[in-house]
């Protein structure tokens, strides 16, 4: 579909530019999207990211990796190949990868979200000739809603608790997720305490210059400590480990975008599900498509039948994306979910 | 509606008990009559005729939502429940509408069944159009039926019961049987005094609990009664008001079914409620259940169906005497009662369900034995002091089941569940050897624990050799120990054996798929007195 993209063992390949996007392998150069760990992998010679992400990038895999970084919209030059990275709007430093070979522009979305984040740089669509998208939620049901509307309800479910004197436990996942929760809610309701897993990529969120509002955490209390009416931010792992004991009496939830549907919700017995993604929804996947006047689109990642054969009824030129995870994220399980949210 | 779509929200939301209680407490307390009525109906499972196929509005949300059919297919496989997948893809509206659960379902709802194709899908998308996202959810919930939400007859018995400041068991007697959801009856529900109730009207059933271990935990043996446990229907015989009525466990009225137990009826004295089971029975004794299966469902029964197949009331406890309640009254002297009054009935159609005689556990061990043999399903243990309880409740009425027969099956075929499970591969059929072929012999759902469905599902995932629509055919290679009740020959399955409850027991990680069982195997444990 394009020379300027080949999907190889080791990831997706540019062979003009000899350089991989996102590679599963150790290769000798890595452009990476963003630095969630089925994206960013350790052992590569030398990366390539975007700015923004320079602190996230260290902290995953290594204050010591060889790191180049762009800023967004500027651009080098690898072996005949031009590459500039775009805001993707997914997580901090998420990037969109622009590549160009005579005169044949393809662009590598990664994975990205269309709605305003304040933790990170809005999507831009960016021009090109084929489209890499991800459809995690390409199915028509995955709809979010605005992000106030979402955090008016996680406020009041955080209200309600402490009223009750409760402790509010929210899952999140550690990069991402937890800082547009902290940075989306109310804090003027409690105290914020984060997990250490958290703790540590909330760090490099501030030391990146990202505003959050003021948290501690966990293991900075005593083992006494009261945490009703407070709200803890943990990645999804910790539910149901011994860790949650000192938050009795507690509510707990999971902000994603799987809690969407019911019985994703039901089947991680939980007291609340909100439907906080950081992946473009089926409007989201559409407009952003459309929006590159792409002729090509290459689907991958989540529902890649569905979303090609749509865009190819519609008169695109669409295909899947075979990647090595496609046997698994074609219907994520909730294990799944966790890797790819 | 709203209130309604609120609670139904609130009783998703917590998997607690207590909190369920309390929000349909909260519910009850400022709820209107009318759309209390309605909510008890839907709450305890009862359901109008649908008035609309989940099918048509699925089609009519896709073409408001620009969706093809293949799409509203795949988007149905991912969410697995017809009611909320149109709610998930229809546009989303604020919610506008003032009117009550009543009111839609008597203004909205039931008018639907009489009005055309296009008049129907008007008055569907007009409802859509007032509703949010919840309230939508549950609106096609009560047009398509099967309005589950984690809460049993129990939960909602409780928080009546509370509501109104009375004993759970004298609600759960006012929700049995056949009621119309009016206001009335909504406040005949939470009244102090019952007064005179409906003559129809069955005592809820006593159920059972599964004894896992040896009787000896029960205590002294003088203490208990043993009986055969009956593989039939059970039911109450109920003859008041010179009406007989006829329920089944499940509370429905079948005394037209059963017109040779319909005369019977005739023939108690009235004010008499018996509790006991319906079994196919021909002058010989017990016909296997496959033959009761012909009758159940048949609304009329033909002259020749009554004569192959006639059934008895094996009676085992007498709930009512004389227009008495005698459930508070010890089972030893309800069962007096019941012995008495057999002969004076004097119909073949009524037989006392035999008590088994033992003076020691050992000895009932051994004549549990007979079960096979004697085409029941293992024996009940009954205490002799105990009342005619409401519902499951432990301690007192216990079944003691002879071990299922058991087989190894390996894993061949998987479709995804429904529910809590969509998503997730958790319907799974089981084959076993004939000739090197594995020929399927039982389907059934997941018996496993959470962590054991997630690691077969991810190994379904990997190994799928083929797809039909939404069934994956499986690399054989995870074997099941799967338990049967019964097996008997079926012309009709390709196996030419049936199994009766079938269900997975366990896997068995150590067994290659190589040894699992082989369909001559299974034949050895063909069921006796079974058809042939």
């Amino acid at each position: 579909m394009t020379r300027l993209l080949q999907t190889t063992d080791a990831g997706l390949y540019c062979p003009p530019g000899n350089f991989y996007i996102d590679p599963w392998r150790p290769v000798e150069r890595a452009v990476i999207t963003h630095a969630h760990a089925d994206h960013a992998r350790p052992g590569s010679a030398a990366y390539l990211a975007a700015t923004p992400g320079e602190h996230l990038m260290r902290t995953r895999l290594g204050a010591d990796i060889d790191l180049q970084c762009l800023d967004y919209g500027e651009s080098i030059t690898e072996n005949g190949v031009t590459v500039s990275l775009h805001p993707a709007g997914h997580v901090l430093g998420s990037a969109q990868i622009r590549l160009e070979y005579q005169g044949e522009i393809a662009v590598v979305a990664g994975d990205y979200k269309v709605t305003p984040d304040p933790t990170c740089a809005t999507f831009e669509p960016v021009k090109c000739h084929t489209f890499v998208t991800e459809s995690t939620f390409g199915l028509p049901i995955y709809r979010w809603e605005t992000s106030e509307e979402i955090f008016a309800g996680v406020d009041r479910w955080w209200r309600a608790n402490r009223d009750a004197k409760k402790t509010s436990v929210i899952f999140a996942y550690a990069l991402g997720k937890a800082q547009r929760v902290m940075a989306g809610v109310d804090a003027s309701i409690g105290p914020i305490y984060l997990h250490g897993a958290t703790e540590v990529v909330t760090r490099a969120y501030r030391a990146s210059g990202v505003a959050l509002p003021e948290t501690k955490p966990v293991s900075a209390e005593s083992r006494k400590h009261e945490f009703a009416g407070s709200l803890v931010i943990a990645p999804p792992s910790a539910a149901g480990t011994p860790w949650m004991r000192k938050f009795e009496p507690y509510s707990d939830a999971m902000a994603s975008g799987w809690m969407r549907v019911r019985g994703t919700r039901r089947r991680r017995a939980l007291d609340r599900g909100f439907v906080l993604s950081d992946h473009a929804d089926w409007p989201g996947l559409l407009w952003a498509i459309e929006a590159t006047g792409a002729d090509n689109v290459l689907v991958t990642h989540g529902s890649t039948h569905e979303l090609a054969r749509y865009l190819r009824e519609r008169g695109k030129n669409a295909d899947v994306l075979a990647t090595h995870f496609q046997g698994e994220a074609d219907e994520p399980t909730v294990n799944g979910a966790e890797a790819v949210e | 509606m709203r209130d309604f779509a609120r609670l139904f929200t609130a009783l998703d939301e917590t998997t607690k008990t207590t909190e369920k209680v309390d929000a349909l407490v909260a519910y009850f307390r400022t709820a209107p009559p009318a759309d209390a009525a309605w909510a008890v109906y839907f709450l305890t499972g009862r359901k109008p005729r649908q008035a609309v196929a989940a099918a048509k509005l699925r089609a009519w949300a896709g073409e408001i939502a620009n969706v093809p059919t293949w799409l509203l297919d795949e988007c149905y496989e991912a969410v697995g429940d017809a009611a909320e997948v149109v709610a998930l893809l229809i546009p989303s509206a604020q919610s506008t509408t003032e009117l009550g659960l009543a009111g839609w379902v008597e203004t909205r709802l039931l008018p639907l069944r009489a009005l055309a194709d296009d008049e129907q899908k008007g008055a569907i998308l007009a409802a859509w159009r007032e509703l949010d996202l919840a309230e939508c959810f549950v609106w096609n919930k009560l047009i398509t039926g099967g309005f589950r939400v984690g809460v049993s007859q129990l939960l909602v018995t409780r928080a009546l019961a509370k509501v109104a400041a009375l004993p759970q068991d004298v609600i759960a007697h006012r929700l049995m049987g056949t009621w119309e959801p009016t206001p009335a009856f909504a406040a005949e529900l939470v009244a102090p005094d019952s007064g005179a109730s409906d003559a129809s009207r069955p005592y809820p059933f006593f159920l059972a609990h599964q004894l896992d271990g040896e009787p000896a935990a029960l205590g002294e043996p003088s203490e208990w009664q043993a009986e055969w446990k009956w593989d039939g229907i059970r039911s109450q015989l109920i003859r008041r008001a010179g009406q007989t009525f006829l329920w089944s466990r499940g509370e429905e009225l079948v005394t037209e079914r059963y017109p040779e137990l319909a005369a019977l009826g005739d023939k108690l004295p009235d004010g008499t409620a018996l509790d006991g089971e319906i079994l196919p029975w021909s002058g010989a004794g017990i016909m296997p259940f496959a033959q009761l299966q012909k009758r159940i469902g048949r609304k009329t029964v033909g002259k020749k169906l009554l004569a192959d197949i006639p059934v008895v009331l094996m009676a085992y406890d007498l709930l009512e005497l004389a227009g008495t309640d005698l459930r508070p009254s010890p089972l030893s002297d309800r069962r007096a009662k019941l012995d008495a009054l057999i002969p004076q009935v004097s119909d073949a159609r009524l037989q006392p369900s035999a008590v088994v005689p033992f003076a020691s556990w050992e000895d009932l061990t051994v004549v549990r034995r007979e079960s096979r043999a004697r085409q029941v399903e293992g024996l009940m243990l009954k205490r002799l002091a105990s009342p005619y309880r409401v519902g499951r409740v432990t301690g007192d009425w216990w079944k003691w089941k002879v071990e299922p027969y058991t087989v190894d099956a390996v894993l061949i075929y998987a479709q995804k569940g429904h529910g809590k499970r969509a998503n997730l591969y958790t319907d799974y059929t089981f084959g076993v050897w004939e000739g090197g072929r594995l020929v399927p012999i039982a389907k059934a759902y997941s018996g496993l624990t959470d962590a054991e469905i997630r690691e077969v599902d991810a190994f379904i995932r990997r190994n799928t050799t083929e797809t039909f629509g939404p069934v994956r055919t499986v690399k054989p290679e995870l074997v099941f120990e799967l338990g049967f009740e019964g097996i008997q020959l079926s012309p009709r399955h390709k196996s030419g054996i049936a199994t009766r409850f079938p269900r997975v027991l366990r896997r068995r990680a150590d067994k290659p798929a190589a040894e699992a069982d082989t369909l001559e195997n299974v034949r050895r444990l063909l069921t006796p007195g079974a058809p042939s």
